[in-house]
């Protein structure tokens, strides 16, 4: 029913291909960096399994590319939605010369697309959050027509930085949308050792703006939140917070084994609710998506996921001279 | 000329910036109506109203990281934070964000922002209201610090931090706020470029460096011995980050000698890296041992006033520390 409303009021049958083929393409290229982890190929791998159907459902109710985004480590599939292609993705995996997020200098995963308005992101979690407040507070001093959007786990919420942030979105009702991927483990620590309400959107009753707890693993209804949160910004009205609940169908690194923390039978029972498989169902359902078309989609992300991996894997590494710049603005190589 | 205070400098630096580019503002505890605790930014929420002068919440970490933000977007924030020692909030967004923004970005996202820390004791400050924290900072790479002493310098110095495409520490000694008057002229657009130290006295017999209150000392100090014969030179170093090499290794070629003065204590302090290019790059001129004169390693400024004194070098100290060094 909600299906068809979306169908009718923002996305378009087209738009809806589009956010399938996204989700399927961030599945196939994690689920290949995972593979070229086990071969020794790879350094370092932090994955997206389980959260893709949020984060394309988010990504498409921006204005992408005048929009802004925070992202974190997890957005492979929220990436690809704002433009990064396969073949960036790869050469960051791999630490090659020219990898456009940070020019092969951070691990992989770690996000800025400057031509999407991408902002770079660290390690430490939720410093990124007052970087978002701090943009919104700036659209709202320019009088720009522009809403930013972070996201972070719900582990990270913990953080005081993330209060104060939220914080100041509230007060001064920026437009902002700070989305929580709740996956409900911070590494191995559950969601009840890592707070006392229910849901993360409780918390955003105590800093005075409201908060949604949204389906994750369904892209339409994660795309609906954030359009209304996107809406009220845009409006002037302040920021939301809006939790999609998602599921970690994968241990939270290549250097996490999660045997010691998780039962296997519930991981099993995940498979069950994959959200890659619902948003597949639905889009049959609605009759958009036929099986020859799902073939010709699982077809194209294996060939651009198998492309990207030639691509980088013959990419040159950087040269070592370029390690010691731009430590300051305008620093160049031989500056 | 007109004679102004440190502070007063400092608030017309700002406010000349302020007018001159409408990305300019500033954000931190106090510092709209009340003009910031110790009234820095006087005048200035009158004159460019709430929505350039933002009170913030208290909390420092937000300041730097909002400041951040907006920064990534092309405002040019000035950050103040109340007193160094609560700086530490705040140390996490600005050394593991605005100091690697650039760096990890590979020069795609910078942060053009200024940091203002009122610093140093002898105002009765106790352990956290005294604090120097320059050591912390000038070891990270992607930040600039910079300790202006005169009132010029402060006005010139906040001026080209405003305008620098990075992140600037800027540490003002807080006790000369008031106490520290010099001429600055009215009619001509002050500015001191991030970098370069200030020779303010020239001599013969052995090099003193130091910055913020301890360079007023040390000239205290300089002018005392001088009666005893010896000739100091003195020099501010008025930027820690990027450090005036050039400057530092030509007084010593020519007096030999080397004296660092600091209020921060001495283990790991900054005297601790004036010491090291000496060694390094000056050996064969030395004809002495360089010495450091420095607080003493106890965890902060202790209150009461002889414990004060104790604590913070004055300028008997050095005089005492220049005529140990210049019999050596
Ligand atoms: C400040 C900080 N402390 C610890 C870590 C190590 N760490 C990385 S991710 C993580 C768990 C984050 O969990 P959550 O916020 O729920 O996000 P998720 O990984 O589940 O998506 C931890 C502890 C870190 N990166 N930063
Ligand atoms: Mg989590």
């Amino acid at each position: 029913m909600e299906a068809q409303e979306d169908l009718q009021l923002n996305l378009n049958e087209e738009s809806l291909l589009e956010m399938y083929g996204l989700i399927v393409l961030s599945r196939r290229l994690d689920e290949r960096t995972w593979v070229l982890h086990r071969q020794g190929k790879i350094a370092f791998h932090i994955s997206g399994i389980g959260h893709e159907a949020a984060q394309v459902g988010a990504a498409m109710a921006l204005r992408r590319g005048q929009d802004w985004v925070v992202p974190y480590y997890r957005d492979l599939a929220m990436m690809l939605a704002l433009g990064l292609t396969p073949k960036e993705f790869m050469l960051g995996v791999m630490g090659k010369k020219g990898e456009p997020s940070s020019g092969a200098r951070q691990m992989p995963s770690h996000w800025s697309i400057r031509r999407m308005n991408v902002v770079s992101h660290s390690s430490p979690v939720a410093t990124q959050t007052p970087h978002a407040s701090g943009i919104g507070l700036a659209i709202k001093m320019r009088g720009d027509d522009a809403i930013v959007l972070t996201s972070i786990g719900e582990g990270a919420t913990s953080q005081g930085a993330w209060y104060e942030a939220v914080n100041w979105a509230a007060i001064h009702k920026l437009p902002v949308v700070f989305m929580v991927e709740n996956n409900l483990y911070a590494i191995s620590v559950r969601q009840d050792r890592q707070m006392a309400v229910e849901h993360v959107a409780d918390k955003a009753a105590g800093l005075g703006l409201p908060g949604v707890t949204v389906d994750g693993l369904d892209a339409l209804a994660v795309h609906r939140a954030i359009s209304e949160a996107a809406a009220r910004a845009r409006a002037g009205d302040g920021p939301t917070l809006v939790e999609a609940m998602v599921q970690r169908m994968t241990p939270h690194s290549s250097d996490d084994d999660d045997r010691s923390y998780r039962p296997r039978a519930e991981l099993e029972a995940l498979k069950a609710q994959d959200p890659v498989r619902l948003q597949r169902d639905k889009l049959m359902d609605m009759g958009l998506l036929s099986e020859q078309a799902e073939t010709e989609v699982q077809e194209r992300a294996a060939a651009q996921v198998e492309e990207a991996i030639k691509f980088a894997a013959s990419a040159p590494y950087p040269e070592v001279s370029e390690a010691s710049y731009p430590v300051y603005a305008g620093d160049r190589a031989d500056g | 000329m007109a004679e102004i205070t440190l502070i007063e400098g400092l608030r017309q630096g700002m406010d000349e910036e302020l007018e001159r580019d409408e990305r300019v503002f500033i954000v931190g505890e106090d510092v709209g109506q009340r003009g910031g605790v110790f009234r820095a930014t006087e005048g200035l929420y009158e004159k460019y109203g709430e929505d350039r002068i933002i009170d913030s919440p208290l909390a420092e970490d937000s300041i730097v990281g909002i400041g951040i933000g907006t920064a990534l977007y092309g405002m040019r924030p000035i950050c103040e934070i109340q007193f160094a020692d609560f700086i530490y909030p705040a140390f996490n967004q600005i050394v593991s964000e605005a100091a690697r923004m650039c760096y990890r970005s590979a020069g795609e996202w910078t942060v053009p922002m200024v940091i203002r820390v009122p610093y140093g004791g002898g105002i009765g400050g106790g352990l956290y209201h005294s604090q120097s924290v320059e050591a912390f900072f000038a070891h990270v790479p992607g930040l600039k610090v910079v300790v202006p002493s005169t009132p010029y310098d402060a006005k010139g110095l906040i001026k080209s931090s405003v305008r620098d495409p990075g992140p600037v520490i800027f540490l003002e000694p807080k006790r000369g706020y008031r106490l520290i008057r010099g001429e600055v002229p009215e009619d001509e657009e002050v500015l001191v470029p991030i970098g370069p130290a200030r020779i303010s006295r020239t001599g013969t017999d052995l090099s003193v460096f130091a910055y913020g209150m301890m360079h007023h000392y040390c000239l205290e100090a300089a002018e005392r011995v001088a009666q005893e014969g010896i000739n100091a030179e003195v020099i501010d170093l008025r930027t820690l980050k990027p450090v005036d090499r050039q400057t530092i290794l030509a007084s010593v070629a020519k007096t030999g000698r080397a004296l660092i003065v600091h209020e921060d204590n001495l283990t790991g302090g900054y005297g601790a890296e004036i010491a090291a290019i000496l060694a390094e790059e000056a050996f064969g001129d030395l004809d002495a041992p360089v010495r450091r004169l420095a607080g003493p390693d106890v965890p902060a400024m202790p209150y009461s006033h002889p414990f004060e004194s104790w604590f913070m070098p004055d300028a008997d100290r050095i005089a005492k520390a220049i005529l140990e060094l210049a019999a050596f």
